[in-house]
């Protein structure tokens, strides 16, 4: 007699203990700590809180140690532990002229007030495997300059605007609310600012594709990256009890705003345009493109023709979620026996249908 | 029935109050709207979307602590997909569970409408990956929400009878689209056409949650679903030239088992709960 098989709980709970040990590997290994992922894996632990949409180092090291590595699984584990998080309010809008910058650059102008920071960045190395890595080598002393920065450094935007050679979008409703996609669905056509908290949180390969599309002539808009800036950032929130703002805390920014073509009429100068990218921890790949989709995705409001993926918002903005596209593609794992009974039961009916046709004609 | 355990660390049924209580005006709105889909701020869940989130959103906002849970992914209380999501619920809200479909208040679906009727007071929450019946005709959001405020479904008959054309018959066997409340073409989510009929004048409330497209839609009890169809081709379920070689059913949803690689097959039903109640019936009569 045939026994219908069973997904069985005991058979979920032994994958999940083969889960854990494959995760520990090899027991004579020291196991990694959080510490350690969260100091020496630092760019990782970036990604999963930018995409995870929480800034907090330890729980990000901690997803990732879990995730065995795997990032998108690390970012879904502490979206799904954001959830559950109470919400107290919304903090003050961050003041961006006061990122104390770690790097700062621009590739518009060669020099300019506060000159050109490189600060910690992997651009001119040669990428030459270094084995001494792996022989535990401890890393030069790093020189620290005679002075700090300077705190007020003037932003390339800020410079062109002044003399009045760059767009700005002004918000018409500046004390109206902001939309919060993580409060509300997004409705199409979304405005910029549910556009750019989308990219923030938006899958940094995804993003990356896409901007880079636009330089290969799918949107082209002729970017020069103005200004790209790392650097920590004091977050305020005004407590309702309180009355006004207090600093709870700081943390790390990287920050790109795109200089783009310009565009002019018979009636109004000429101006450049401009797309943002802003996004948590230390990640000038993921600003870069945001900024490059941001400006995109400005095609309709600023009256040019739509046609490439990268200036289609619906395209762009629903596909953007690495937890939702890594969901729905490998939901196709899960069972579906009763829709391919389905179609199964269709198709041998069309095929005698057929057969029968062919038989008959034949007659 | 097996009763469970709260887990003290999470909120009742996982997400917050606030949360719940966004989600109950989604839902009593969608239940005043048969058939529209309306929005709502789908939260992340610690299941992966696509497989389920927008149902355990819906079941965490209704489901009260005295509540009978049964979950069922392809008709089958033992599917993978089915466990983990009861374990959650036993775990999150510690309500009592069941395979039974009569004992459960609750019953939380993925592809099939259970076999054994439902009755009044009973709520089937369906998962859907896609609640947007016109998604295939039209990508774009914008232009399909218009299509419904219009109630311009004339690209979805046109599609059926391209079908038509093509094949000599409607090929949609799952994911039928029917006419709720004669106003709103919906998505019967991934269920086979087999069970569409249920859904009209359902004596149940049936809730749709589709948590990675943020939708929440309804049938009420007692509302007319229609399935598309023409005149001349009207809609019509599977049928099986096959009985269930366990219970002998003839009227249930049967899945294919292939049993060896020289084409041997047999059918079973779907619904394991209806498959076991029937030879549990059977087993007393005999011993009687």
């Amino acid at each position: 007699m045939y026994v219908a098989a069973k997904g069985g709980e005991q058979a979920i709970d032994n994958a999940h203990a083969l889960l854990a040990e494959a995760r520990r590997g090899d027991p004579s290994v020291a196991e990694l700590g959080i510490d350690q992922i969260r100091e020496q894996l630092s760019l990782a632990v970036d990604r999963v809180m930018a995409e995870g949409s929480v800034h907090d180092r330890d729980l990000a090291a901690l997803a990732i140690k879990q995730a065995r590595g795997d990032l998108i699984e690390a970012i879904f584990l502490v979206r799904a532990y954001r959830t559950t998080l109470p919400r107290f309010g919304y903090s003050e809008p961050l003041d961006n002229t006061r990122i104390n910058a770690r790097r700062r650059i621009s590739s518009t102008f060669k020099d300019l007030p506060g000159g050109q920071v490189l600060g910690p960045t992997f651009d001119y190395t040669h990428r030459l495997l270094d084995f001494t890595l792996a022989a535990n080598g401890e890393p030069p002393v790093a020189p620290v300059a005679d002075e700090p920065l300077p705190q007020d450094m003037p932003r390339v935007l800020g410079l062109l605007d002044a003399q009045g050679l760059i767009e700005q979008e002004r918000d018409p409703d500046p004390d109206g609310p902001v939309g919060d996609i993580t409060r509300e669905p997004t409705n199409f056509p979304a405005d910029r600012d549910q556009r750019l908290q989308t990219l923030a949180r938006g899958d940094e390969g995804w993003l990356l594709a896409l901007g880079y599309s636009t330089q290969r002539g799918y949107g082209k808009n002729h970017p020069f990256a103005g200004e790209i800036r790392m650097g920590e950032i004091a977050v305020e929130f005004a407590p309702e009890e309180l009355g006004f703002a207090i600093e709870i805390g700081e943390i790390t920014l990287t920050e790109c705003q795109m200089i783009n073509q310009f565009k002019g009429s018979r009636t109004t100068p000429p101006q450049f345009t401009q797309g943002y990218g802003m996004v948590f921890g230390q990640s000038e790949r993921k600003a870069m493109s945001m900024a490059l989709v941001d400006r995109a995705l400005r095609a309709a409001d600023l009256g040019e023709s739509a046609d490439s993926p990268a200036q289609q918002q619906e395209f762009v903005l629903s596909h953007s979620d690495n937890v939702q596209a890594t969901g729905f593609v490998e939901h196709l794992k899960l069972p579906h026996y009763v829709d391919f009974q389905s179609e199964l039961e269709l198709v041998r009916a069309m095929r005698t249908a057929m057969a029968r046709q062919t038989a008959e004609a034949a007659e | 029935m097996t009763a469970t355990t709260r887990d003290p660390q999470y909120n009742f049924a996982y997400l917050d109050e606030q949360t719940k209580r966004m989600i109950r005006r989604a839902i009593l709105k969608a239940v005043a709207i048969p058939g529209y889909q309306v929005p709502f701020a789908s939260r992340e869940m610690p299941m992966p979307y696509g497989w389920g989130t927008g149902g355990v959103q819906v079941t965490a906002a209704i489901i009260g602590p005295d509540d009978t849970l049964k979950v069922i992914d392809q008709g089958a209380d033992d599917t993978t997909n089915a466990v983990s999501i009861r374990k959650f619920f036993a775990r999150t809200a510690g309500v009592a569970t069941t395979a039974n479909t009569t004992e459960a208040t609750i019953v939380q679906t993925r592809h099939r409408i259970p076999e054994t009727p439902m009755v009044e007071g009973q709520i089937l929450v369906y998962q859907v990956p896609i609640p947007e019946p016109l998604r295939w005709l039209e990508p774009r959001e914008a232009e399909t929400r218009r299509m419904h405020a219009l109630s311009d479904y004339g690209s979805m008959h046109v599609k059926l009878y391209e079908d038509i054309s093509h094949h000599g018959r409607i090929a949609t066997t799952y994911d039928y689209p029917v006419l709720v409340n004669d106003r709103y073409v919906m998505a019967s989510s991934p269920i086979p056409k087999f069970d569409n009929p249920k859904m009209d004048n359902a004596p149940f409330l049936q809730l749709f949650g589709a948590g990675r497209e943020k939708r929440i839609y309804a049938i009420p009890p007692w509302t007319a679903v229609k399935c598309l169809d023409f005149e001349d081709h009207p809609f019509e379920v599977q049928h099986w030239d096959d009985a269930c070689a366990i219970c002998g059913a003839t009227d249930s949803f049967l899945d294919e088992i292939v049993t060896d690689d020289a084409g041997g097959r047999m059918f079973v039903c779907s619904d394991t709960d209806y498959c076991s109640g029937r030879v549990a019936a059977d087993q007393k009569e005999s011993a009687a």
